[in-house]
C-alpha cells in the first residue's frame, strides 16, 4: 500500500505532507504536555519492533494465503494514538529511505494512509469496541473491525491520491475494484494476527491493555477540528501550489491538442474493446472518469494557443527520442570523466 | 526468513556506504535533503506525456554516484527491484491511452507507450534520488538535517532511537523465526496458533528492554529532556550545491534539451 | 573519606510477584575497596545492585552511600556518586553515536560543552575507545561495547563503580583486557559476576549470596579456598585454583 513517487504530483504530494506535518506537530505538542518520559525509549523500541515484525510472514488458516502485522493499531493500543501516529511516521520514513518502499515525495500521503487511520480513525473504533471491561469477543471484535475499516479508508486514500495526481490512466473504477478487495483480505488477516497478540497479551500481562496512556474520552481527540483544520489546508496548498504548477496539469488534454492530426488509433480488437467494455459495465461513477473530463474540456480548448507556461515542448516526439539517446550518452560519459577526475584527487 | 536477514544485510550496507568521504559526503546534510526534495518535485511535476524532457535529469545521480564514490551495481538492484509494482500499476496506461504521439513510418507509437515509459523513468530517478540521499549522508545526517529544518525533537528523537535499535529488533526476530523454522518442518511462515505467543513474548521481551533502557537513562541523569549536542556548518559549498544543481533542475523543467538536441540532428538533415 | 562509603542495612525487597528476593543484608564497603558479589543465580545479586543506585526501593533496610541516605531527593546526587555498568551493553548505549552515549551523562549534569568535550575524550582514552567517537553502537564488537558503556559511566566521575557481569560474553582477550583495565582504576568497586577467577583478579573482598541473605563475607582467597562454603553457596572453585587438568592433580 506504499505509494511511489512515479505515481504522484507534486499537488497531491505536496498537499499531503503538509497535512502531515500538521499532524506531526498537533501529536508532539499533544505528546509534550502528557510526556511521561519513559515513553522516549519506549516509541523507539516499539517502532525497531513493529519494523521487524512486519517481516514475519504468518500463514491464515483455511485460507492458505500470508499476512502481515500492520502495527498500527498496535502502537496506538501500546503508546496511545499520538506516540503511536509518530512512531508510525518514523516506521514509514525508515522503509522509505533504506528499503525504498514508498516515496519520499509520496512519503506524506503514506503517513496519512496507513498512521493517520491506524492511529486515529481504526484505535478509537476499537476502544469503543472494547470499552472498559475487555472479553475475549470483544477484543476479536474491536482488533478485527479496527484493522479492517483503517486499511479500506488507507486503501482508498490511495486510490484518491493516485487519481487526483493524473499519472496513472487507471480509472476509479477499475482502480477502486482492485484495491479495495485485496487489502479487506489484508485487512482481515492483519485483524486476525492483531487479535492473537492482544488476547497474549490479555492473558499475560493485561495491566498492559488496562493503562490508558492519553483518555479517548469523547472530547479529547476532537476528530472534527482536525478535520476542518485538514480541509482549510488542503484548499489552501493545492490552489496556491496549482497555481505555481503547469497550467497544463494533465497532460493528455495537451497532447490530445497538441496530436498533429489528433486521431486516435482505431480501437484494435481485444484488449483495448474488452477494457472498455468492462470499464462501462462497471463503472460506478461514470462521469467521475478524468480523461472524459479532460477530453471535453481539451474539446473547448482546442483553438487556444498553448499555454504560456515556459517553453515546455508538448510530450515527446520523434526528435525528442533522438534527443535523450543523446543525453544519456553524454550523461554516462559525463559520469565517467566525474569517477576518475575523484579518483585521481583521492 | 531470510527476508529478515536480507533487510538487514541491506540496512547494513546502505549505513556503512554513508560512512565515506568523499565531498558529496562532507556536504551539509540540509543541503543534499533540499537538493533531493527539489530534484524529486521537479520529476513528478513533468506532465505525463513529457519522457524526454525527463531524461537530462539522471545526470544527478550520476554525478552523485561517481563523486561520492558509491558501488553501482547494488544501487541498481535496489532501483531495479521496486519496478516490478510500477509496472504493474502503469502498464493500464498503454492498455488505455492509444492517442497518438507520432509515428516513425510505418510503426505508430502512442502515448500510452510513452506515458509508461515516463512513469518508469520517474520511478528510477526519484528512488535513486532517495537511497543516494541515505548513501551519502546516512541516518543520523539525515536526522540533523531534520531537526535543523524544525522538525518535532520527538520525532527526531523518535527516529534515531528507531534506527538505533533496529538492528538488534530484526537480529532477534530473526533468530525467533529460525528457531521456529528448525523445528516445524513446513516452510511456509509462522503458522496461526503460534502467531499470539511468538510475537507476544517478542513484544514482551521488547516491553522489558524498553524499561532496561529507561533505566539506564535514568542513572545516567534524564530528566524527560535529550540534548542533541549537534552543529552543523553551512559553508559555500553547500550553497552552491544546492542552488547550482536546484537551478539545473529547474532548468531542464523549463527547457527540453533532447528534443532541443533531437531537433538539430535530425532537422540538421533537411 | 566517608564519600565512598557503601553501607547496606537489613536490606529487605519483594518482587511485585511476591517472591523475596532479599531478607536482610547487611554490609560495609569502604573507600577504595574492590568487593565481588557473587552466588548462584538468583540469589539476589543483580536485584542487590539494582538498590545500590535507587533503581529499586528496599521493602525494609537501609542503603547509605557516603554522606547521604538513599532517599527521593538524594537520588541525582547519589546516581553522580554511584555509576553503574549493567549487564547488556545494548541497554546502555542507547544515542547514535558513541560520542553522544558518553556524554549523554554529562550533558544532563549541566556541564559546559567545553568541559563535556574534555570529560569525554578523557574517558574514552581511558578505556581505550578514543578512535570509536564516531562509531554507532550497532557497529561495535561485544568487548568495544562494554567499554564505551564503561567510558559512559566514567564521564560523569563516579567515586564508586558498579558492575553487573562485566565479563560476560567477552572473547579471553577483551575479558584480559577488561580486568586490566579495572585493576587502573581506584574508585570503590562493588562486582556482581560468575566469573570467579576475575574475582580473584580484581577483588580482596568477596560477599557470598545464596538466597537473598549473605552467605559468607570475608577475604576473597579464604573464601574461595573453602570448598565446603562454596558448595553450599551453588558454586565451585575458581578456575586457577582447580588442579591442573594436565596432571590431573585435585
Amino acid at each position: 500500500m506504499h505509494m511511489a513517487d512515479a505515481l504522484i504530483s507534486p499537488v497531491v504530494g505536496g498537499t499531503l505532507w503538509a497535512v502531515t506535518a500538521g499532524l506531526a506537530s498537533y501529536s508532539a505538542k499533544k505528546m509534550g504536555k502528557d510526556l511521561d518520559d519513559a515513553k522516549v525509549p519506549l516509541m523507539g523500541v516499539l517502532g525497531a519492533f513493529v519494523f521487524a515484525t512486519q517481516m514475519i510472514n504468518f500463514t491464515i488458516p483455511g485460507t492458505g494465503s500470508s499476512g502481515h502485522l500492520g502495527g498500527g493499531l498496535i502502537l496506538a493500543i501500546l503508546l496511545g494514538p499520538y506516540a503511536g501516529f509518530l512512531t508510525m511516521a518514523s516506521i514509514l520514513t525508515i522503509q522509505a529511505l533504506f528499503f525504498a518502499d514508498g516515496g519520499l515525495l509520496a512519503l506524506g500521503c503514506n503517513i496519512f494512509n496507513m498512521g493517520f487511520f491506524g492511529c486515529f480513525v481504526a484505535y478509537p473504533l476499537y476502544k469503543r469496541i472494547v470499552g472498559d471491561a475487555p472479553t475475549q469477543g470483544k477484543l476479536l471484535a474491536g482488533a478485527g473491525i479496527a484493522s479492517i475499516i483503517g486499511l479500506q479508508l488507507g486503501a482508498f486514500g490511495v486510490v484518491l491520491e493516485t487519481l487526483f495526481s493524473g499519472i496513472s490512466e487507471l480509472p476509479f473504477s477499475t482502480f477502486v475494484l482492485l484495491m479495495q478487495p485485496i487489502h479487506l483480505g489484508i485487512g482481515i488477516g492483519e485483524g486476525l494476527i492483531t487479535t492473537a497478540v492482544i488476547l497474549f497479551i490479555w492473558r499475560e500481562r493485561p495491566e498492559i491493555l488496562k493503562k490508558e496512556p492519553y483518555s479517548i474520552a469523547k472530547g479529547s481527540i476532537n476528530l472534527k477540528r482536525i478535520v476542518v483544520r485538514m480541509a482549510i489546508a488542503t484548499i489552501l496548498i493545492s490552489s496556491v501550489v496549482s497555481w505555481f504548477a503547469s497550467t497544463n496539469p494533465d497532460g493528455l488534454e495537451w497532447s490530445i491538442a497538441k496530436t498533429s492530426n489528433q486521431e486516435e488509433l482505431a480501437a484494435p480488437e481485444g484488449i483495448h474493446s474488452v477494457l472498455a467494455d468492462w470499464q462501462k459495465k462497471i463503472a460506478i461513477l461514470p462521469d467521475y472518469n478524468f480523461k472524459e473530463a479532460a477530453e471535453a474540456a481539451s474539446s473547448s480548448a482546442k483553438g487556444e494557443e498553448a499555454a504560456a507556461w515556459p517553453a515546455v515542448s508538448g510530450g515527446t516526439s520523434f526528435a525528442g527520442l533522438v534527443g535523450s539517446a543523446l543525453t544519456l550518452l553524454l550523461a554516462g560519459v559525463i559520469g565517467k570523466s566525474l569517477k576518475m577526475a575523484a579518483t585521481k584527487r583521492s | 526468513m531470510i527476508k529478515i536477514e536480507a533487510q538487514l544485510v541491506n540496512l547494513r550496507h546502505l549505513d556503512e556506504l554513508a560512512t565515506g568521504n568523499t565531498v558529496i559526503h562532507r556536504l551539509n546534510p540540509c543541503a543534499k535533503l533540499l537538493t533531493t526534495m527539489v530534484f524529486i518535485i521537479v520529476v513528478t511535476s513533468f506532465p505525463k506525456q513529457m519522457l524526454a524532457g525527463l531524461i537530462p535529469l539522471c545526470i544527478f545521480p550520476v554525478a552523485l554516484v561517481s563523486l561520492g564514490d558509491l558501488p553501482v551495481s547494488p544501487l541498481v538492484r535496489r532501483v531495479v527491484l521496486t519496478l516490478p509494482f510500477i509496472v504493474f500499476i502503469g502498464i493500464f496506461n498503454p492498455l488505455l491511452d492509444h492517442s497518438v504521439a507520432f509515428q516513425i513510418g510505418d510503426v505508430v507509437i502512442s502515448n500510452g507507450w510513452i506515458s509508461f515509459f515516463s512513469i518508469l523513468t520517474r520511478s528510477i530517478l526519484a528512488v535513486s534520488a532517495a537511497l543516494l540521499l541515505v548513501a551519502t549522508t546516512g541516518m543520523e545526517g539525515i536526522c540533523a538535517a531534520l531537526y535543523q529544518i524544525k522538525v518535532p525533537k520527538v520525532l527526531v528523537i523518535q527516529l534515531l532511537f528507531m534506527y538505533r535499535y533496529l538492528y538488534i529488533l530484526l537480529e532477534e526476530v530473526g533468530r525467533t523465526i529460525q528457531a521456529y523454522n528448525l523445528r516445524s518442518f513446513e516452510d511456509t511462515g509462522i503458522g496461526y496458533k503460534a502467531v499470539g505467543s511468538l510475537v507476544g513474548q517478542l513484544l514482551m521481551r521488547t516491553l522489558d528492554r524498553a524499561q532496561r533502557i529507561y533505566v539506564a537513562m535514568r542513572c545516567r541523569g534524564f530528566d524527560g529532556n535529550i540534548r542533541l549536542n549537534r552543529q552543523t556548518r553551512v559553508q559555500y559549498q553547500d550553497v552552491a550545491f544546492a542552488f547550482g544543481w536546484s537551478a539545473f533542475f529547474i532548468f531542464v523543467r523549463m527547457v527540453n534539451i533532447p528534443q532541443w538536441l533531437g531537433s538539430l540532428l535530425t532537422e540538421g538533415y533537411r | 573519606m566517608s564519600h565512598h562509603l557503601v553501607e547496606v542495612k537489613d536490606l529487605e525487597y519483594t518482587y511485585p510477584d511476591n517472591t523475596k528476593a532479599l531478607c536482610g543484608i547487611t554490609f560495609r564497603i569502604l573507600h577504595g575497596e574492590s568487593v565481588g558479589i557473587v552466588g548462584a543465580n538468583g540469589a539476589g545479586k543483580s536485584t542487590l545492585l539494582s538498590h545500590l543506585n535507587g533503581i529499586l526501593t528496599p521493602a525494609a533496610g537501609t542503603v547509605r552511600i557516603g554522606d547521604y541516605s538513599l532517599t527521593k531527593q538524594t537520588l541525582r546526587q547519589i546516581r553522580r556518586t554511584v555509576g553503574m555498568v549493567f549487564q547488556d551493553p545494548d541497554d546502555q548505549l542507547f544515542m547514535p553515536t558513541v560520542y553522544d552515549d558518553v556524554a549523554f551523562g554529562p550533558l544532563n549534569l549541566g556541564f559546559l560543552p567545553d568541559e563535556i568535550e574534555q570529560r569525554v575524550m578523557a574517558a574514552l582514552e581511558t578505556v581505550g575507545a578514543a578512535h570509536l567517537k564516531n562509531r554507532p553502537p550497532y557497529r561495535l564488537s561485544g568487548g568495544q561495547k562494554r567499554s564505551v558503556a564503561i567510558a559512559s559511566v566514567l564521564a560523569m566521575s563516579p567515586d564508586i563503580l558498579v558492575m553487573d557481569e562485566p565479563s560476560s560474553g567477552l572473547d579471553p582477550f577483551a575479558r584480559r583486557k577488561l580486568i586490566k583495565l579495572l585493576l587502573t582504576f581506584t574508585h570503590t568497586k562493588v562486582i556482581a559476576t560468575h566469573d570467579l577467577d576475575l574475582v580473584l583478579d580484581l577483588c580482596e573482598r568477596t560477599i557470598v549470596l545464596k538466597d537473598g541473605k549473605v552467605l559468607a563475607d570475608g577475604p576473597t582467597l579464604a573464601i574461595f579456598s573453602d570448598a565446603a562454603l562454596l558448595e553450599q553457596g551453588h558454586l565451585e572453585k575458581p578456575f586457577s585454583m582447580q588442579g591442573c587438568p594436565v596432571c590431573n592433580s585435585r
